[in-house]
Parts: structure tokens; C-alpha cells; sequence
């Protein structure tokens, strides 16, 4: 049976991947954030992952407003990146893996969520820049992607969201290959990008948050999304990501979880960026 | 929704989402950089064909954000038309906030 190793969450903001391409790792400005980096790193090749289930949410390369689902399962062979708009890089595809794409969405559905299933599905920089900033090479993982909405309201409860990440974490439990699996929640943390209020950041907010998910991982589950924006920030809401992250490690005793590293730092352009790893049995 | 709690803050559901399927259909097509290109060219034509209404094209006309987002403009597909002038998110967030970009990002360092 699969193993899940751990899971990492971290930040995905765009112009990160601009700084890696420009290697700005060092400036004085970007070193903050980078220098998070290396001890997740050096955990995740020490555990020899196989294989990246990833919680992002698309920014608008995949899905648009005509068709847009509360929860996508990858399920495709490989994953494109694509033109965004803004000029960052567009990176190489992604190798997925379909074996536990469908034995995860097969689990999903039992546990009675109504998921989107993709054949084909682009992957933005949510998706793209947590995986370069684990893997600065070549991506040495197969990967499964599963996209939230936080563009439409209404969002899926943070509750809901946990409990998908539950199912996750069972479904890749359940998964007869003998692989190691990391799981990652990718955004976050508060930030503001529209309105009068942006720039808005929150760290007291982030900070309990982030204390929170060790041992007490169903404490953000307590606030309806329009909460969460309330406390983070419109975009600040995709810390949904973290939790469903953590939803799939499962129970901190059973599970031996122990914090690998963090970080927090503000800010990288108008974020508070974060970064978490746990590893699990 | 409790969008009235949030001071300056519009949650985009499903009021919003409809009243900008235009606007934002429009600013999706700017994934593509023909796309950008043919707007840049003739903004007018590029509006129309997408069936923009007239307050949503003098939102475009101003580049100003707050009348987009008044307009039903959501932010990540705003981004897209701000990118094709090089505007990035500080520059989005200063404009906004009626702040100079320096001054925009010295708030942004002040909640360390």
C-alpha cells in the first residue's frame, strides 16, 4: 500500500516564479522567502517522494466562469502550464499519474463528493511554483492535482474542504502501489488583492493558523469562507488549500505527525507568505 | 453573504459573477497573447465583439480598477488586462488604495 509521507503547504504568489527565472534567491528582498526552502527539501528527498497530490486553486488559465467546478480532480497523463497574461515563465508539463487519480476520485465519490473529473486540465502558477520551489530541477514526481474554486463565491466550506482532504488521505492510503506520497496545499497566507481594502495582511491571524494545524487541524474549520476573507483577505481564503492538506495526513497521534519546518514572511509582493511541512506515517 | 462586514471589500458571487460575464470573458481571453495583441490594436472593436456594456467599456477606458470591480470585474481576470500594461498587482493595489506605489508597499511592510 501507498505511504503518505507528509505534506508541505506554501505561498504560490506569480512573481516568485519571475525571481527564480531572474535567480534573485539571494537579493535582500527575495532571501526572506527562498531561504524556507532547503530544509523541506532535504526532508522530501530523505523521504523519497514518488508522488505529489496537489491542492491549488485556478486563477483563470484552466477554468473560466461558463464552466467552473467547487472541486476538479486531475486525471490526465500530463499537465501543461500555459501564457497567463502577466509575462512570468511558463514551465514544463508535469507527468501525472492516472492510477491515483481514479483511485482517488473512486474514493471521492463514494464518500459522496460530487466531483469535476479532467482529462485534460492546464495548471497555472498555484501549481506550478510550489513544485519548482521544492524541486528547483527537473520535477522529479508524478502528480495529482485537485483544484478548488475561491474564484466564485459561493466557496466551499472550509469544513467541507477539510473533509475532502480526509477522503484524500484515505483514497491515497488505499492505494495498492507500493510509492510514497506527499500532499500539497498551495496559496495563501492573508492577503488582499481587490477592493479599497487591498494590502490588507493579518499576521496574528496567519500565525494562529499556522500553530493551529499540528495538533488542532479543525480549528479553521470553525469559520464560514466570508469569515476567512473577513480575517485574511479575499485571497487570504486559499489557505483552504493548507487545510485540505492537512485533512489528508489524517490524525495527529495516529499518524505520528510531526513539524519537518516553517516559515513565515511578509511580504512578497502583497502576500504574507508561509510555509509548512509535517511528515506523517 | 455578509458582504456588508467587510469594509471595502465586494465577495464576487453570483451578482457580480453575472453582472461581469462580459467584462471577464473578455479579460480571460488575454491568456492569449494574440488575443492582447488584437485588443492593443483596435480596443474598441475587441470591446464590442465581446459584447461589453457601455458602463463596462468605460471602465475599460479608464483603467481604473474600482470601476471595474463596480462593473462585476473579478481579480484574476482583471490582472490579465492590467498585465497587458505592465501593471502588477502593487500597482493595482496603490491605485486602489489612492496610494503612490512606494507608499502602497511601505503599508504592506508595516505588518511585520
Amino acid at each position: 500500500m501507498a505511504n503518505i509521507i507528509g505534506g508541505v503547504a506554501c505561498s504560490h504568489i506569480p512573481s516568485i516564479g519571475s525571481a527564480i527565472a531572474k535567480g534573485l534567491q539571494e537579493d535582500p528582498y527575495w532571501k526572506p522567502f527562498f531561504e524556507g526552502f532547503p530544509p523541506v527539501r532535504s526532508w522530501l528527498t530523505s523521504a523519497r517522494a514518488d508522488v505529489a497530490v496537489v491542492f491549488y486553486n485556478d486563477h483563470g488559465l484552466n477554468f473560466f466562469l461558463d464552466k467552473m467546478p467547487t472541486f476538479a480532480v486531475g486525471a490526465a497523463a500530463s499537465y501543461s502550464n500555459a501564457d497567463e497574461g502577466w509575462g512570468i515563465p511558463v514551465m514544463d508539463p508535469f507527468e501525472g499519474n492516472p492510477d491515483l487519480s481514479w483511485q482517488i476520485i473512486n474514493e471521492l465519490i463514494r464518500d459522496e463528493f460530487d466531483i469535476v473529473t479532467c482529462q485534460e486540465m492546464l495548471v497555472d502558477h498555484a501549481f506550478t511554483i510550489p513544485l519548482k520551489l521544492m524541486w528547483p530541477g527537473k520535477c522529479p514526481v508524478t502528480v495529482v492535482p485537485i483544484c478548488i474554486n475561491t474564484v466564485q463565491f459561493p466557496l466551499p466550506s472550509a469544513k467541507r474542504v477539510y473533509a475532502l482532504g480526509q477522503s484524500v488521505g484515505k483514497a491515497i492510503r488505499g492505494w495498492a502501489a507500493n510509492k510514497n506520497v506527499v500532499v500539497m496545499g498551495t496559496g495563501g497566507l492573508s492577503h488582499q488583492l481587490d477592493g479599497e481594502r487591498a494590502g490588507f495582511i493579518n499576521k496574528k491571524f496567519d500565525q494562529e493558523f499556522m500553530n493551529s494545524l499540528h495538533r488542532d487541524p479543525a480549528w479553521a474549520t470553525q469559520f464560514s469562507t466570508e469569515d476567512l476573507v473577513g480575517h485574511a483577505g479575499t485571497q487570504g481564503v486559499e489557505l483552504l488549500m493548507w487545510l485540505a492538506m492537512r485533512g489528508a495526513l489524517g490524525d495527529a497521534q495516529e499518524h505520528h505527525i510531526r513539524k519537518v519546518h516553517e516559515n513565515y514572511h511578509i511580504p512578497i509582493s502583497n502576500t504574507a507568505t508561509g510555509l509548512i511541512a509535517f511528515e506523517s506515517h | 453573504m455578509n458582504q456588508k462586514i467587510i469594509p471595502g471589500t465586494t465577495l464576487f458571487g453570483p451578482t457580480q459573477s453575472q453582472m461581469g460575464y462580459a467584462l471577464n470573458k473578455m479579460c480571460f481571453s488575454f491568456n492569449s497573447k494574440e488575443n492582447r495583441d488584437t485588443f492593443v490594436l483596435d480596443e474598441e472593436a475587441y470591446m464590442r465583439s465581446y459584447h461589453l456594456t457601455p458602463n463596462q467599456m468605460q471602465a475599460i477606458r479608464s483603467r481604473d480598477v474600482l470601476k471595474l470591480l463596480a462593473a462585476g470585474g473579478n481579480i484574476y481576470y482583471l490582472a490579465k488586462f492590467a498585465g497587458i500594461f505592465g501593471l502588477d498587482v502593487q500597482d493595482i493595489g496603490a491605485q486602489q488604495t489612492g496610494l503612490t506605489k512606494e507608499a502602497f508597499k511601505a503599508k504592506l511592510q508595516a505588518y511585520n
